[in-house]
């Protein structure tokens, strides 16, 4: 039989593009802020969301989306803050992708909600692949992983609208040169905002939640905010 | 490490071209995958095997063209391929880059009965 070829040029995420664009569009809707939280494991994603709502839940009506591979022991302690979370389970997995957020708004009261943080799975590689429909990417690095994580998980830093460098506190005892970190992801990301932090004394936490409030204010008032639909520069 | 949705997606791509066109078999498939997209070939293939099973792609032999890494200096414009961590321009030195090419990752054509 004769062989045919037949020219695709399809992006292979393109069904997952698709549907994070869906996902924003159902967010805009109701003018919520939905920001995907990415880190390594033990970076301190759910140390970060738990302070954030512990200081912004008198201003704005905030619910939780949290990826693991296993356990909800980070939506329990989610929970007891008073808000709305909403576990993701991927035994396997390595990153949320727009279909789960999809599921996820499913199940949510849309018009009760201000801001959406998704806590992605710990990961530096995989998520930064897949657009789950969020106006806004956080990349949490922490003083223990060292400052030449933006060489080694490039696109991690590429695609981030702010960069927190958390653990600050522990800088008298490791050798983390902030400069040089500085140097790389601007190098990589010049629109990124660095902002160093510590989710444990709250040093410098107060500019992180000024971000988000401006966010959720601009959301408001039916601003456009820079869309995040697609993971790549396009192929 | 994200293969098996990566692959999940390349056989529902395949199919429905396939079906599209009333073919009987998917023989090849040919993919373009950037070096930056951190996909492993290996595991795909892997993946595909068990995916494709009792699919009109199953055996179907997967080709794979992988795209270099290739970065623009932002402060002196040259084009480079980095050696592995060094990411700085070798031109000027600067660290201030954007990557213009590794990040492809899809289904450039499949070859089918």
């Amino acid at each position: 039989m004769e062989v045919k070829v037949l020219t695709i040029l399809e992006d292979i995420l393109g069904a997952n593009a698709e549907k994070a664009r869906r996902n924003q569009g159902r967010l805009d809707k109701y003018n919520i802020l939905a920001v995907n939280v990415m880190s390594s494991p033990g970076a301190g994603k759910t140390s970060l969301i738990l302070q954030t709502i512990s200081r912004l839940k008198q201003k704005a009506r905030i619910t939780v989306i949290e990826g693991d591979v296993a356990s909800a022991i980070d939506a329990e302690n989610i929970k007891k803050q008073g808000v709305a979370v909403i576990q993701i389970n991927i035994p396997g997995g390595c990153h949320l992708d727009a279909n789960m957020i999809e599921n996820a708004l499913n199940n949510l009261p849309l018009g009760d909600i201000d801001l959406l943080l998704i806590e992605n799975v710990g990961n530096l590689i995989c998520p930064a692949e897949f657009a789950l429909g969020e106006h806004k990417r956080v990349m949490l690095s922490s003083l223990p992983e060292g400052d030449d994580k933006p060489y080694k998980y490039p696109l991690m830093f590429t695609e981030a609208d702010v960069v927190l460098i958390n653990k600050i506190d522990l800088l008298p005892y490791l050798e983390f040169n902030i400069p040089a970190f500085h140097k790389a992801v601007t190098g990589l990301n010049p629109k990124a905002k660095i902002l160093p932090v510590s989710c444990k004394t709250g040093e410098g936490l107060e500019d992180w939640f000024s971000w988000l409030l401006d966010g959720i204010g601009e959301m408001k008032k039916g601003g456009k905010l820079h869309i995040k639909t697609e993971a790549k520069n396009g192929t | 490490m994200h293969e098996l949705s990566i692959t999940q997606s390349i056989l529902s791509i395949a199919l429905g071209k396939a079906s599209e066109a009333q073919a009987s078999k998917v023989t090849k498939i040919n993919l373009i995958i950037g070096e930056l997209s951190g996909v492993v070939n290996e595991c795909v293939e892997f993946y595909f095997d068990l995916l494709s099973k009792d699919t009109i792609a199953a055996q179907a032999n997967l080709s794979f063209e992988r795209t270099p890494n290739k970065l623009r200096c932002r402060s002196c414009t040259t084009v480079f391929s980095p050696n592995n961590l060094d990411w700085a321009c070798p031109n000027c030195h600067e660290a201030k880059i954007e990557i213009i090419s590794g990040r492809e990752c899809y289904v450039d054509s499949i070859e089918v009965d």
